[in-house]
């Protein structure tokens, strides 16, 4: 028998989503017009336009803030944190309820494969309010105090939009904040999904309110005086931008960047795990993770080996429609990313290191690229240094452990790395060396409420998630 | 699609299997199998999708790789009988419907299913060498094998002596398969290595290379009368291990999971990992099978589900 298995089309169905033609903000509990520019917001993979998106001016957001404001002082800071609670478990069952509606527009309006969003984003972002529920009548426990900060600016990626928002608005509400979130401009409608599951929740009006746009409301979100707290997780360029522009502020920030992560593979490595590891480090959601394992630091004893599996397991990732259930690698999430995936993946070639990728169609319509790596990378050139955020893997190689530790801390970057090794005693030292705010043994990308992430150096500043993730929100803590 | 550093042949390996040292030496330094992502990765592969053209494809597939099992004390001609006439003609009321691989049954019932079988094409395969705990002299197994063979069966399902193997006598083992091997004259031999009783994925690997080093034509998870008997993981194990021994010889080694398939969501889910872990090569009875008893009846059920749009029942499919 010589015929191929080919999978037929799977797509799951997108009926069970009703997007709106056209959406508001979420001010004070109800959706409202914008001042500014309606936006449109695009399906990646096939550039149809989903909706029209109001856009938030200064006078919107300041709207936004007073009603933030408003339900802090009358009735979110007032209101005991078991009531809070209950809300939040509300919340994370209503998420949970509306699971597959969820993940059907997050992989429409992100272009994310569905199999990712249905399993990991959707499960996790449920994760995090049940947790974060679990906290808001315990937090004399956490050791951070429990007064709450007042109201929060939270802004937000395109590359997890609901499970960033989770990231930010779980915490920043357990702990008695209200918040104003400003979601990416390509990726506004799981937000406004969420704002209508806070109306189902009863949740008191102003507690939560969403305002999109692009880059300008988010400045004037930042520079708004009457929020106490700035939460931001996008590019290192950014973060920057927004830690001057509150310098000499009593805001609190944490910033959560960039990241240029080393997946370091010792010779004595579990190999086919490694690369499972690999393929899920650099090729999990279009390789749009600012954790990404994007440099491969290989021991040169096993280079050659573990290439040919990698590129052996890399012909089988599907690329393609991110609503058919077997799709692996979806669609680059707009135009602007594909050109700088493209601009540096030219670079890395124009440098001289060998660029390989899979035989694979890619449809004609929306922002596609293949899974890609490039072989002899050496630290100085630019795809060894440079986030590219996308599904392009560096691999360089090593000969000792201590020059593997070198090149992983060579970066301006610090969010996190991996660890490949069946000896426990090496993995532990090296984890111990790694300046990194996660580091993963034998696995990658693994997520967990319970589990805090942050980073050093240009990968910004704070925890979210865990314990650690409360001390962003509270006033007894230092940030 | 395999990209191999070097290809070197099977005699390559000649040297290690000298002694238990040195065999010892090569299985522990193979590289090591993580848990919990060998566990990770088969479930992943376990949430494909497999719908209409695909899913008729892989039914009809999976049918045509079924190794036909009864292994019970109370078996008799009989039900051998209508066990061979079955794996013939699985679908009675649909002569397209693909035959089964083979039937598996003791040695003593391997004259009784040659004869029902005769020249359809159905192997005969025969679970010898004092299956299923293996506790037996060599010259006992030898001469169980030989029985078998003589009797008409092309295929002998021998089972590994885990004792042995545990306890790290490795050239033991090794020099026993060799020797069934060679009983077995023209007939194909699959080497058991009941998986549950190995426990880790590091000696299922083990096993694995050892039995393809000493020359078996199959490796098999399980004799069914052990829990748990095949799994996705451990099935993935012994797929990777078939992959890197062909990248390292040439050579083709088949893998059959046993014991535990019932549905053909689950035969579905194995066929999967075949196709994403060893590519096309291997999807094909000569080199994939099931050993399954109620498997069948299954496949069968949703055959005729995709055939006419309707649910039968149990009463529409044979007992046997």
């Amino acid at each position: 028998m010589t015929t191929p298995f080919t999978y037929a089309p799977a797509l799951e169905s997108r009926s069970v989503v009703d997007i709106k033609p056209s959406y508001g903000l979420f001010v004070g509990g109800e959706f409202v017009d914008g001042g500014g520019t309606a936006f449109k917001t695009i399906n990646p993979a096939t550039e149809e336009v989903l909706a029209e998106v109001a856009e938030a001016d200064e006078a919107d957001v300041d709207r936004a803030v007073r009603a933030a404001r408003t339900a802090y002082d009358k009735v979110w800071s007032r209101m005991s944190g078991r009531e809070r609670a209950k809300y939040l478990y509300r919340i994370a069952r209503i998420i949970q309820e509306r699971s597959r509606e969820l993940a059907v527009l997050e992989s429409l309006d992100n272009g994310k494969p569905i199999r990712e969003a249905r399993d990991v984003d959707v499960p996790t972002v449920a994760a995090h309010f049940f947790y974060y529920a679990g906290w808001a009548d315990k937090l004399e426990y956490a050791g951070y105090g429990s007064t709450p900060l007042g109201v929060a600016g939270q802004i937000i990626p395109w590359n997890f939009p609901l499970l960033m928002l989770a990231w930010k608005v779980a915490p920043a509400l357990a702990c008695g904040n209200t918040v104003v979130l400003k979601p990416a401009e390509t990726t506004p409608l799981t937000a406004l999904l969420f704002a209508e599951i806070c109306q189902q929740a009863d949740l008191p009006p102003g507690v939560v309110n969403i305002v999109t746009g692009a880059g300008a409301t988010g400045q004037a979100l930042v520079a708004h005086p009457g929020i106490d707290k700035v939460a931001f997780t996008g590019s290192t360029e950014v973060g920057k931008a927004i830690a001057r522009t509150v310098a000499g502020t009593d805001k609190r920030v944490t910033l959560e960047l960039g990241g240029k992560a080393a997946n370091i593979v010792f010779d004595d490595a579990p190999l086919d795990q490694a690369v499972e590891g690999i393929v899920n480090g650099i090729f999990f959601n279009q390789g749009h993770v600012c954790c990404a394992g994007s440099r491969l630091l290989v021991q040169e004893s096993i280079a050659e080996e573990l290439l040919a599996r990698l590129k052996r397991r890399m012909t089988t990732l599907r690329v393609g429609d991110p609503l058919d259930k077997n799709t692996d690698l979806g669609a680059i999430n707009s135009a602007e990313q594909l050109a700088r995936i493209h601009e540096l993946s030219a670079v890395g070639e124009a440098e001289g290191a060998g660029r390989w990728a899979p035989p694979c169609d890619l449809p004609e319509k929306g922002f596609w690229f293949p899974p890609t790596l490039f072989t002899g990378v050496s630290q100085a050139h630019r795809i060894a240094r440079e986030e590219i955020f996308g599904p392009v893997l560096s691999v360089l190689t090593f000969r000792t452990p201590a020059e593997a530790v070198e090149k992983a801390n060579n970066t301006p970057y610090g969010l996190s790395a991996g660890v490949w090794s069946d000896k426990g005693s090496l993995i532990l030292s090296i984890a111990n060396q790694l300046r990194a705010g996660v580091v993963w043994a034998n696995t990658f990308n693994k997520f967990d409420p319970t589990s805090p992430f942050g980073g050093y150096k240009e990968s910004g500043h704070g925890r979210e998630g865990g314990r650690h993730g409360l001390a962003a929100y509270l006033k007894g803590a230092e940030a | 699609m395999t990209a191999t550093p070097s290809v070197a042949g099977a005699s390559d390996f000649a040297d290690l299997t000298g002694s238990d040292a040195s065999l010892r030496r090569f299985l522990h330094g193979l590289p090591g199998v993580d848990q919990v992502g060998a566990e990770a990765r088969a479930a992943t592969l376990g949430t494909r999708s497999i719908k209409t053209t695909a899913k008729a494809f892989a039914i009809d597939l999976a049918i045509r790789m079924v190794d036909l099992t009864t292994l019970e004390g109370q078996d008799t001609h009989g039900k051998v009988r209508a066990l061979a006439s079955k794996a013939m003609r699985p679908d009675p009321t649909d002569p397209d419907c693909p035959p089964t691989a083979a039937v598996c049954v003791y040695p003593d019932m391997v004259g009784v299913a040659r004869e029902t079988l005769g020249d359809s094409g159905v192997h005969v395969a025969s679970v010898a060498t004092a299956f299923p705990s293996g506790r037996a002299a060599l010259p006992v197994k030898l001469a169980d094998t030989r029985d078998a063979v003589e009797a008409g069966a092309d295929e002998i399902d021998m089972v590994i002596d885990r004792g042995a193997f545990l306890s790290g006598r490795y050239l033991q083992v090794f020099e026993e398969i060799v020797a069934v091997r060679e009983a077995c004259g023209p007939a194909h031999l699959k080497v058991i290595f009941e998986t549950g009783e190995l426990q880790t994925y590091d000696n299922v690997r083990r096993a694995s290379w050892l039995a393809m080093l000493a020359g078996a034509h199959f490796i098999k998870t399980s004799t069914g009368k052990v829990q748990p008997a095949a799994t996705l993981p451990v099935t993935l194990v012994m797929l990777e291990a078939v992959r890197d021994f062909r990248d390292a010889t040439g050579q083709m080694v088949g893998v059959k999971p046993a014991g535990g398939i019932r549905t053909t969501k689950d035969a579905i889910k194995y066929l999967v990992m075949v196709n994403e872990v060893c590519g096309d090569d291997w999807l094909d009875p000569d080199w994939f099978r099931f050993g399954a008893s109620t498997l069948l009846n299954d496949l069968l059920m949703q055959r005729t589900k995709m055939r006419t749009g309707r649910y039968s029942g149990p009463d529409y499919v044979t007992l046997d």
